[in-house]
């Protein structure tokens, strides 16, 4: 047994975190934040020069072929960074779904693009209000043709491509399900931008018209390759929640140490200071359970779906906890737009949501656990 | 990562298994499964031999105190073997629970301050569980503030006299022996003036009082020293260095009651899974599912955060106050569960005991949890160390800091 990373993955860490405090620094956070471009694209294509768009592509798609677990250290730097890239639609969610699902043709056509920056790829699943499951997914897909209206669509405004959940049947299966691509430059596809929490990661709504698909994966398949996408976003995502805690966290404990009132460090008051501990205890929960979920993610382990989503759970509440109390621990200037606290605080929040809200994976979570007791 | 036996601890499994099979107490495996914190474990025999026995069977063939050196009574095994036996021995591992303090504290201060010839004496039969020790630190005016203690060791020839009162002392009615923290100097300031010995606590003057606690158990004493002799030899470290040696003890306590604190969630996880409400399975309600979910995850990530320390301790790293956070978690975590498995049960959670049900295991838990958050330091300490050892935060202001001791005002309990 050896719960920790390699020191080949803490390298590759190593390397991530310091290409991005180089390149990604608050300021050009704020270039997107401020609505100057939808996102860095000089960034993007540092990314992809470096790596880590393809880290988890097998080379024969133009990927690294490293795997899971160095895609995982990646993510939790993109958190800590707050970078204002579509990494997560992209890699999470198109890639791992056409590495999931993909014909050779589509693997070809897409995962090379992805890898070396040239496609921005995302998933289009909600429809409105609700989480996942197949009765929320009322858009249909008859002929090969796409009718009804994704929204929010993460990334929607800026992606090529994307992964469209269907309706394929009403016999109220989840075999009704299917998934298609859709080049967004397509007949038939309209793209509105949406405000949201978190400009630094847009959000779009996106209507199909009589708009021409191709199938990703087998027909009757559809709902269960979403779940498996989701779960391995979930470990992925946990782990940018995970960067994300730990940068409040930081962020909080340097202003303690700075700012004085009192005569003393607001550090040296135990209210602060507990304040903090208790942003520690969360983190660290939150690491570790995304530890288990790294783990499970790069074995394919029976474990995934249970530890995705404890994974999903812990770094939620933790990013959320972190950065909700680094605006506290900062007083009035953490609530300026100046200050970076309130990037955190939306991406927190913004992510918390992204994949399903916690009310949705604290049920996978049970029930999944259920199934483990009883089996 | 790899959660993975290797073909080495694949193999110590195997061995480990085979013998707990042909030797645990199985008489006792049921009781022991379902007991939890708070509950007096065995109906029908006395725990404490029942232990002894248990711990001096495991010494005989080499599995006791695994992590220890051989010649002091352990096997020399790996932090991952100590794991790996943990999982194998299951339900039969509450019975260590009778020495958490010998094994936790007592022993690795000895370890590392005592003589040779006393180490090879005094450490075997405490991993073997043939002699219990206690640890006689907290006192009526010293529990968070333990450098605030006032028991006098006093130099007499090559003895020291001890006088003085302890407090809240663990298993002293059961004890052997102690590891006792005095006060050598009080014209110094509090931290410098301390001095920490082992004693046999059948030593004439020494007198243990048990204290009824909240919960209704008495596993606590209080001790009263009057004219204890104490041999020159028995001292661990140098004079006036105690606070040091503590601080030792004080860092083991932290790793082997965190790793050791029960959360509650499994035995809450199995009750509603076939709890039945008003309205259906709780398994099927939506809140209590949602409940179980923020506990099911802070269970879990307590596991892996200690099986991340557990790995970084294979590297030989050293390991540190992040360990304060299973103590601290755990400890509210246990409290909070077990009200809430009495808020299932409506208004006949009132009843504990036999007649409760699951024969009051949550009652049990509940009337026990407050102690757990006081043990070993308290939430607010736990706080405290995190955020001044982890985190690098200002330590408190202390205003007796470099006062001489007996120049400090006192004022309160004592
Ligand atoms: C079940 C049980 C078993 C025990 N077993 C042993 C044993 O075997 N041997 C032994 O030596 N001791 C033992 N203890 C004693 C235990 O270590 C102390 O009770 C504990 O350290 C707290 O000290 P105290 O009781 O003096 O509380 P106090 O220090 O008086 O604390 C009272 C309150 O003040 C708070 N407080 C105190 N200082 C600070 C601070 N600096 N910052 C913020 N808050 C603060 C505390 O958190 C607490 O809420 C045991 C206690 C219990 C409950």
């Amino acid at each position: 047994m050896n719960f920790d990373f390699s020191d080949d993955q803490k390298q590759l860490r190593d390397q991530a975190r310091k290409f991005l405090a180089e390149k990604c620094s608050p300021k050009a956070v704020r270039v997107v934040l401020d609505g100057k471009a939808p996102y860095d694209k000089e960034l993007w294509k540092g990314l992809a020069e470096m790596g880590f768009l393809g880290v988890a592509i097998p080379e024969e798609f133009g990927g690294a072929g490293a795997g899971h677990l160095e895609l995982c250290v990646i993510a939790e730097e993109m958190g800590r960074a707050n970078a204002p890239v579509p990494f997560s639609s992209t890699v999470y969610l198109a890639g791992e779904a056409l590495l999931i699902a993909g014909s050779d043709a589509q693997k070809k056509k897409w995962l090379p693009a992805i890898a070396s920056g040239e496609a921005i790829g995302t998933l289009a699943l909600f429809e409105g209000k609700g989480n996942p499951s197949p009765k929320n997914i009322k858009l249909t897909a008859a002929n090969g043709v796409l009718n009804g209206v994704k929204k929010p669509v993460a990334d929607g405004a800026i992606a090529d491509f994307a992964v469209v959940a269907a309706r394929t049947g009403s016999s109220g299966r989840d075999s009704d399900i299917a998934l298609f691509l859709v080049d967004l430059k397509a007949a038939g596809v309209e793209v509105k931008s949406l405000t949201n929490l978190d400009p630094t990661r847009g959000q779009a709504e996106i209507s199909f018209k009589d708009c021409k698909a191709e199938p990703l994966g087998a027909a009757g398949e559809g709902w269960s390759t979403l779940s498996q996408m989701l779960d391995r976003a979930a470990v992925l995502c946990a782990f940018e929640q995970v960067g994300g805690s730990d940068r409040a966290l930081e962020m909080g404990r340097d202003y303690a140490l700075d700012r004085i009132a009192f005569g003393r460090q607001i550090g040296s008051f135990q209210a602060v200071k507990h304040m903090l501990a208790d942003m520690y205890v969360s983190a660290t929960l939150a690491r570790s359970n995304s530890y288990y979920g790294a783990w499970a993610l790069s074995t394919n382990a029976a474990e995934l779906p249970e530890a995705a989503a404890a994974a999903r759970i812990s770094a939620t509440q933790a990013f959320q906890h972190c950065a909700k109390n680094n605006i506290q621990v900062h007083g009035g200037m953490g609530f300026t737009w100046e200050f970076d606290c309130h990037m955190y605080y939306r991406r927190a929040n913004a992510m918390a949501l992204g994949l399903g809200s916690l009310t949705y994976w604290e049920d996978q979570l049970i029930d999944r656990m259920r199934k483990k007791n009883a089996a | 990562m790899n959660f993975d036996d290797t073909p080495q601890e694949a193999e110590f499994r195997a061995t480990a298994r085979a013998w707990i099979g042909a030797n645990a107490p199985k008489q006792y495996e049921d009781e022991l499964r379902k007991s939890s914190l708070g509950r007096t474990v065995l109906k029908n025999a006395n725990i404490l031999e029942v232990a002894k026995a248990w711990q001096k069977k495991k010494a005989d063939a080499g599995w006791a105190c695994l992590h220890w050196p051989k010649e002091y009574g352990g096997r020399g095994s790996s932090p991952i073997e100590r794991v790996i036996w943990q999982q194998e021995e299951g339900p039969f591992g509450q019975l260590s629970r009778m020495f958490i303090i010998g094994h936790g504290m007592c022993g690795p201060t000895m370890m590392a301050f005592a003589r040779e010839e006393h180490k090879r004496t005094y450490l075997p039969p405490l991993a073997s569980g043939e002699k219990v020790w206690c640890q006689l630190f907290s006192e009526p005016a010293g529990g968070s503030d333990v450098a605030g203690l006032r028991t006098r060791a006093e130099k007499d020839g090559d003895d020291w006299i001890i006088n003085g009162q302890k407090i809240w002392t663990s298993g002293a009615h059961y004890s052997d022996f102690g590891i006792l923290l005095t006060r050598t100097d009080p014209t110094v300031p509090k931290h410098k003036g301390l001095t920490m010995f082992f004693l046999d606590m059948k030593s004439p003057g020494v007198e243990v009082r048990p204290i009824k606690q909240a919960s209704g158990a008495s596993d606590f004493n209080e001790v009263y020293f009057t004219n204890v002799r104490i041999p020159d030899h028995q001292r661990l470290g140098e004079v006036g260095d105690g606070w040091n040696v503590s601080l030792t003890t004080l860092m083991n306590e932290r790793s082997a009651i965190g790793a050791a604190v029960s959360t509650g969630f499994p035995e809450l996880f199995e009750y509603c899974s076939s709890l039945m409400l008003d309205d259906g399975p709780a398994i099927e309600d939506r809140a209590v599912r949602s409940k179980l979910a923020n506990w099911a995850v802070k269970a879990s990530g307590l596991k892996y955060t200690s099986m991340r320390a557990i790995s970084a301790l294979s590297k030989g790293e050293r390991p540190g106050p992040e360990n304060s956070i299973g103590k601290l978690v755990a400890g509210s975590m246990i409290q909070d569960v077990a009200t809430y498995a009495l808020d299932l049960q409506g208004a006949s959670g009132v009843v504990s005991g036999e007649d409760a049900e699951l024969a009051g295991r949550f009652q049990a838990m509940l009337l026990r949890a407050p102690g757990t958050r006081v043990e070993g330091g308290t939430d607010e300490i736990m706080r405290n160390i995190i955020a001044e050892r982890v985190l690098g935060l200002p330590g408190d202001i202390r205003v007796d800091k470099d006062m001489p001791f007996n120049k400090i005002p006192t004022k309160g309990r004592g």
